[in-house]
């Protein structure tokens, strides 16, 4: 339809709205299936979010405070950003990597790196911590030659960080693989045969061309690494101070029957998942097509 | 009954886009209706109208004496296809044609034998036997239009609606499906519309053609009546290729630029008018009294004619006049034409 | 590039293969292809015996078929109530929508611990829900059905949203053509529509049901975690841990992984000849 003139997509495009009335369901079955909906939303998501910050305020200001600016939580927090600001950037390098090679190239076996890519999402984040204590614990496969060499791994941040990584694995890379794919390699080339250097086309070229969805990956990635509790319960030890994260911290706290500091701690990880939540919508809003393509999984 | 179906000022509008702005056609039982427009004219939602898919805020339409306004649309019993054919995927192309059937209140649904036989008696009609246990992604795009239309015949419809029915197709595939449904219309004789924007699907085609542009009909008649009396000069240019000159009418002669160049006129009013005239009525000539002269600039191919390019002292734009294949000047030659036939319409 | 590097890969004129390939094969296999191998190196090791009276032993029994027992009834209520979910989302228009499409991720971005006490204190007996539960004698947190709110929880939003786009694209003239074709809407809704999103809803299900099987975080604090009664496989996994019984764990881990996997597998198979036969769906 060459001849697409503005009244023909008006004409397309309204038909379908219209006719909808005729087509949909009746007003009865609309306001029962709403209702359903916001009633098991209610029960699943929006009391659970909503009694976070019900308990962490039910002590009032002071104890929330308290809460969280003793040492121990405050160690928590420092630990829970410094494993999030190594494995954030690390999985960016391999995650653009992986996207380069992926999307820009084709070779054998490419099906199966991407499964493998993936695989994380398929294992249970205890185990992802166990395969570390299994090869790094005291009585794992190099747990003799790492305590001869007094370097510990496990019950220490080193495992703290593997096991984040671990799951964190997949985020950016599954983000930038279809939209670096959607892109195809005509602007590289096109930088290429200018004379531009691999680097810079890298830089000036591909990075500004998938920046929001490599934004959009880190911030689920971040989400997850803040967040993570089965693969770091797992490795961490849980010491206070030292390798306690700010869910094992928690954790911690609510087995302790301290309740309210529990919801406290944990109100600022719900804070974290709120601004994820906002600025993962606004994205989605606002650079629909860039993401589009791999909100899809 | 004489009117299948009745078109009474139907008027609809999108937001502010008037798409119809009072149509009225009447459908003669067993006939065979093009509507053919341009994109943006107002046939498909025409179509959706007769079909009940789209509500005309204005107007009405009667299928022979039943308001339709009254009838649900399994009532209607409307025989559609879409022009992508929405066929039902993960159903077989049984399934598919047999949907209507199953569809009906038990009271009056054929038993299971009788739906069978029915769908293997609508294939055989549309010439694929033997295809039930298919489905729609293991079909060519001519065979899918096919089944959709066995599909909808399946429902004994009052009424065949076919919107673009070849839109969809490659040339070739449509050339042979034209003529298919052309057979099968004068076998089965449902009075059928189809939409289109191809004026040649249009006229070779139906029994009538009604020519939408933007939201009126412009004209209805027979494919020779409105390609030969187009009744507008928007009607005459989108039927074919036709030349433009601006001339006055002087008694029972046309003048351009005070040269007669059509004579033998009948009650046409003096004055500045439009004249049209097709390629093929064009004809070079030694001498006439009543010729226009010009100059061959370009020659080219046109399907089986060869057509020139001339330059009129006082047109913009070249004539193009198809040459009869003896006959053929040289490029930069002078030549005189005669007008052998041409519409004239009263300037706005 | 080389003759040999070339036959297994398309030539372009693009650079850095080497490098992006060689950072990607390097991190993958040291962060998680070599430490899950080491998984099932040491579940091997254990010997076929100690192999299978981990594996039959009851309360390895009793925590699987929690796991996947549980696991499988929250991904169907996901599917139930998913489906309805991307449909209203989808169909309808209504106050609070784009929030509420917005919200459906929560368990994506919050962390299972704190899920897991929220849920835990709302559905306790003295909760805000497990209060209204308690005059009927149900109880929901500290008992196996705590453990399927937890993982209903962290499963929503995987069928919501492989669900979403195939309705969003789905032709809006199959539905005319059934309607004028006589179908009641009912019949339209089921016969027509909802087919087409079958695939995707299997999908959902999947990804809902693999994420449950393996879920820990969300369910330790409302499960209770009474052996034989609500401990699932994951817990066992730690406890296993915590009792320096390494081999035991990666026994039960390896079982966990193996029946996910074929699961995977299964489910990919059956997508595939779907997409055989109806084209692209």
């Amino acid at each position: 339809m060459s001849d697409a003139s503005l009244p023909y997509q008006i004409e397309d495009l309204a038909p379908a709205r219209a006719a909808r009335r005729i087509k949909g369901e009746s007003r009865i079955v609309q306001f029962a299936l709403v209702g359903v909906s916001l009633a098991f939303l209610c029960l699943f998501l929006f009391l659970p979010l909503i009694s976070v910050f019900v308990e962490a305020g039910a002590r009032g200001w002071q104890a929330y405070r308290e809460a969280i600016l003793e040492p121990d939580a405050l160690a928590a927090i420092r630990l829970t950003l410094l494993v999030a600001a190594i494995a954030v950037p690390f999985n960016v390098i391999v995650g653009l990597a992986a996207a380069w090679a992926i999307a820009k190239f084709e070779f054998r076996g490419k099906s199966l790196l991407i499964s493998f890519i993936d695989l994380p999402f398929s294992v249970s984040p205890v185990i992802s911590g166990l395969v570390f204590v299994l090869l790094f614990g005291a009585q794992g496969y190099f747990g003799p030659w790492l305590a001869a060499n007094d370097i510990k791994i496990i019950f220490a941040v080193p495992g703290i960080l593997l096991a984040t990584i671990f799951v964190t694995f997949p985020f950016v890379a599954r983000e930038l693989i279809p939209h670096m794919q959607s892109l195809g390699s005509a602007d590289e080339e096109t930088a290429l045969t200018l004379g531009a250097s691999p680097w810079r086309t890298f830089f000036t070229v591909t990075l500004p061309n998938v920046k929001w969805s490599l934004f959009y990956g880190v911030l689920l990635c971040n989400a997850r690494a803040m967040g993570e509790f089965g693969a770091v319960a797992v490795v961490s030890g849980k010491i206070r101070g030292l390798t306690n994260t700010m869910p094992l911290h928690v954790e911690i706290l609510y087995n302790e029957y301290m309740g309210a500091a529990a919801f406290a701690v944990a109100s600022l990880l719900a804070g974290l998942a709120l601004v994820t939540l906002v600025l993962k919508t606004v994205l989605e809003w606002r650079f629909a097509d860039a993401i589009a393509a791999s909100r899809r999984h | 009954m004489s009117v299948a179906v009745t078109i009474e000022s139907v008027e609809k509008r999108f937001q502010n886009f008037p798409a119809l702005r009072g149509v009225s056609l009447d459908i003669q039982p067993g006939e065979l209706v093009a509507l053919l427009g341009p994109s943006g004219s107002g046939k498909t939602t025409l179509l959706r109208v007769i079909a009940g898919l789209e509500q005309a805020e204005r107007g009405r339409v009667l299928f022979g004496e039943a308001d339709t306004r009254a009838l649900s649309l399994r009532e209607r019993r409307i025989g559609f296809v879409f022009q992508h054919y929405a066929l039902f995927k993960t159903m077989s192309v049984a399934e598919n044609i047999a949907f209507g059937l199953k569809s009906r209140p038990r009271a009056e649904r054929p038993s299971p034998a009788e739906i069978k036989k029915r769908v293997s008696e609508l294939l055989e009609l549309i010439q694929l036997p033997g295809l039930e246990k298919r489905y729609p992604s293991q079909l060519s795009g001519g065979q899918r239009q096919r089944i959709a239309l066995a599909r909808a015949l399946a429902i004994e419809p009052r009424v065949l609606l076919l919107d673009e029915p070849f839109g969809a197709l490659d040339a070739k595939v449509r050339k042979d499906l034209r003529a298919w449904l052309r057979q099968l219309h004068q076998r089965t004789g449902h009075t059928t519309v189809f939409v289109t924007h191809d004026q040649e699907e249009a006229l070779e085609l139906a029994d009538r053609v009604a020519i939408l542009h933007d939201g009126r009909l412009e004209q209805v008649g027979s494919p020779d009546d409105v390609y030969d009396h187009p009744a507008t000069p928007f009607v005459c240019q989108f039927l074919g290729d036709a030349n433009h000159l601006p001339v006055k009418v002087v008694g029972s002669q046309a003048f351009f630029q005070d040269r007669p160049v059509l004579g033998g006129l009948r009650q046409n009013q003096g004055g500045p008018a439009s004249l049209y005239v097709r390629p093929q009525h064009l004809r070079i000539v030694d001498d006439a009294p009543l010729a226009l002269p010009g100059v061959v600039e370009h020659l080219r191919r046109n399907g089986p004619l060869r057509r020139a390019e001339v330059a009129v002292d006082g047109l913009p734009k070249r004539l193009d006049v198809d040459l009869a294949s003896q006959v053929a000047p040289a490029i930069g030659e002078r030549i005189r034409l005669r007008i052998t036939h041409g519409n004239l319409f009263a300037a706005a | 590039m080389t003759a040999t590097l070339s036959r297994w890969r398309e030539p372009s004129i693009l650079p850095g293969f080497g490098l992006a390939l060689g950072i990607t094969v390097t991190a993958l296999s040291l962060i998680v292809l070599i430490p899950l191998a080491a998984l099932f190196i040491k579940a091997a090791s254990a010997g076929p015996a100690d192999i299978w009276a981990v594996a039959t032993s009851p309360r390895t029994l009793a925590a699987l078929k929690l796991s996947f027992f549980g696991a499988f009834f929250a991904a169907t209520v996901n599917a139930v109530f998913g489906l309805i979910l991307a449909w209203v989302l989808v169909r309808y228009d209504f106050p609070g929508k784009r929030l509420i499409d917005a919200a459906v991720d929560l368990p994506f971005a919050l962390p299972t611990a704190v899920a897991g006490i929220a849920l835990a204190a709302i559905y306790a007996p003295n909760g805000w829900v497990g209060g209204l539960l308690a005059p009927y004698n149900i109880k929901v947190a500290y008992t196996p059905l705590g453990v399927m709110v937890a993982l209903i929880f962290i499963g929503l939003p995987f069928v919501v949203r492989t669900i979403q786009p195939v309705l969003e694209e789905l032709p809006a003239d199959i539905e005319e053509a059934a309607a004028l074709l006589g179908a009641s809407r009912w019949r339209t809704v089921f016969t027509v529509l909802l087919p087409p999103v079958l695939p995707a809803l299997l999908t959902g299900f999947v990804l809902a049901f693999a994420r449950a099987v393996g879920e820990y975080g969300s369910v330790i604090f409302i499960a209770g975690n009474v052996p034989m009664v609500s401990e699932i496989a994951p817990l066992l996994i730690v406890i296993r841990l915590e009792q320096f019984d390494y081999a035991g764990a990666a026994v039960v881990a390896t079982i966990m992984l193996l029946l996910s996997f074929s699961l995977i597998l299964l489910v990919n198979l059956i997508q595939a000849s779907a997409r055989r036969r109806f084209g692209d769906v």
